[in-house]
């Protein structure tokens, strides 16, 4: 009712970081990444493996998305981006700080 | 779907039980009512061993449980092994040896997530079915998990005795801001099996529990997850058990033994193989324990025949020959089984029983003396 958190719309300048104990790798067995978390995991596709790898706590949302469009040569990834982590808030992956 | 069972991907699960050990002695034990007699621990260097033949296979997730995994003194040198082959690690604890010392350690160590159980939200009710005075304890391991940083994941196991009290249980674990609190009806395997008939609720309490969790989902919304696991007794309808038998989880008991899931041990038949003996690729792959029930080719009818057996996989084998006395039987939880009526005449039982006839048996090395002495677990006991 009343303490239900209000999830903040990610923006360029949001700075996203990996959900508090989850822990994102590369599993050779099931070449993708994955996301760990207690007693669970996801198997992340591609694209959302791109995205998660470059999440470091320390880059906003605008270098993440001019660092996939130079690895993979494109261009206007940036609603893409804005759509997966409002996602991947929502299931607890990724948070981030209001502004 | 006869012949050779399919070949599995990798058991993304191992769960190393370290020891049968605990001082705890609660009535709903899934260990083996007969684990005094499975006491020759693996050592250390057997468990580093296991832990990177299992990574190898591609395990990721690991479950350290027991027993009580706390009274190894070695679990700081396992949790960093575990952490360097790049496992997630999981404590699976009653909390009880736990101190701000050892907390530290296995955080220095990179153990990620500690479950703590708790028997009830009352300090009467825990220490009544867990036999010791253990609910201040809990509270204050919990605060220690959240001052290191850990996931808080709570662990409440539902039954007669305790699910009325399921509001309460909620609140507790809503005031220690735990992330996800798991209440799991009790699964009448082992020690909840011998004591099923005092343990057992009636549909209006599970009714009742469900509508207060669903009250308490509204409430709290994504800031706590509430896991409900419902008791297959009361559905009608099998669950797979892990997720099909050698399908994911690689279950390693105290003395080595692997099993695909965790009460498998009960069951007739070969002995399941050891880690001592064979490497975990041979287990996994080749063991015939690990084939035996892997797929659908094993089934007689109803299940060989039925258009759900690729979704529950048959069900329970444990609970199969628990109650059917035939572990190849349709899980009688199953409304299509011919063994039906035993599961809805307990249920039944359960609603119109006056009081207890009998005492509870509580999980300790006398009792597992005396019951292995007596064959009980078996179908006959």
């Amino acid at each position: 009712m009343n303490d239900i958190p209000t999830p903040t719309v990610a923006a360029s300048t949001t700075v996203p970081r990996i959900g508090h104990g989850l822990r994102l790798q590369w599993e050779e067995a099931q070449s993708c990444f994955v996301l760990l978390y207690p007693e669970g995991m996801v198997k992340l596709n591609q694209s959302a493996g791109e995205i998660m790898q470059r999440i470091d706590g320390q880059r906003d949302v605008a270098a993440i998305v001019a660092d996939l469009e130079r690895a993979f040569a494109a261009t206007g990834l940036a609603p893409d981006v804005l759509a997966f982590l409002d996602l991947a808030q929502r299931q607890r992956w990724v948070d981030w700080t209001a502004p | 779907m006869t012949g050779a069972p399919p070949r599995p991907g990798p058991p993304l699960w191992l769960l190393a039980e370290l020891t049968y050990r605990c001082p705890l002695h609660c009535v709903f034990c899934f260990n083996p009512v007969d684990f005094a007699r499975h006491a020759d621990e693996l050592g250390t260097a057997d468990w580093l061993r296991v832990l990177r033949e299992g990574r190898a296979l591609g395990a990721v997730q690991l479950g350290l449980s027991g027993g009580e995994p706390l009274l190894r003194d070695d679990l700081e040198v396992i949790v960093a092994e575990a952490r360097r082959l790049g496992f997630y690690s999981n404590l699976l604890t009653s909390g009880v040896g736990l101190t701000r010392e050892r907390a530290h350690a296995l955080k220095q160590a990179g153990l990620d997530h500690v479950q703590l159980s708790f028997q009830d939200s009352t300090r009467e009710m825990n220490d009544f079915l867990s036999h010791t005075r253990t609910f201040e304890l809990k509270n204050r391991v919990a605060r220690l998990i959240k001052d290191e940083g850990w996931p808080m994941v709570m662990n409440v196991v539902l039954h007669r005795l305790n699910i009325d009290h399921v509001d309460r249980i909620i609140a507790m674990a809503h005031e220690f801001g735990a992330q996800t609190l798991e209440l799991a009806n009790t699964q009448y395997y082992s020690w909840a099996h011998l004591n099923r008939d005092q343990l057992l609720p009636t549909h209006e309490q599970l009714q009742r529990a469900e509508a207060c969790v669903d009250r308490w989902r509204e409430r709290v919304g994504d800031r706590m997850r509430l896991l409900f696991v419902a008791p297959d007794y009361h559905e009608g309808t099998a669950k797979r058990c892990v997720n099909g038998w050698g399908s994911t989880l690689l279950n390693v008991a105290p003395d080595g033994v692997a099993l695909p899931c965790h009460t498998a041990r009960m069951l007739p038949g070969a002995a399941f193989p050891n880690v001592r003996d064979a490497s975990l690729r041979e287990i996994w792959f080749d063991s015939e324990g690990f084939r035996r029930y892997r797929g659908t080719g094993w089934m007689k009818e109803p299940c060989a025949s039925c258009e759900h057996k690729e979704r529950d996989l048959g069900g329970c084998r444990c609970q199969a020959w628990l109650l059917a006395g035939d572990a190849q039987a349709a899980d009688p939880v199953c409304r299509l089984s011919p063994h039906h009526a035993l599961v809805t005449e307990a249920v039944a039982r359960a609603g119109s029983n006056p009081g207890v006839e009998h005492p509870l048996v509580f999980r300790d090395v006398p009792n597992s003396n005396r019951l292995s002495r007596a064959g009980t677990g078996t179908p006959a006991g």
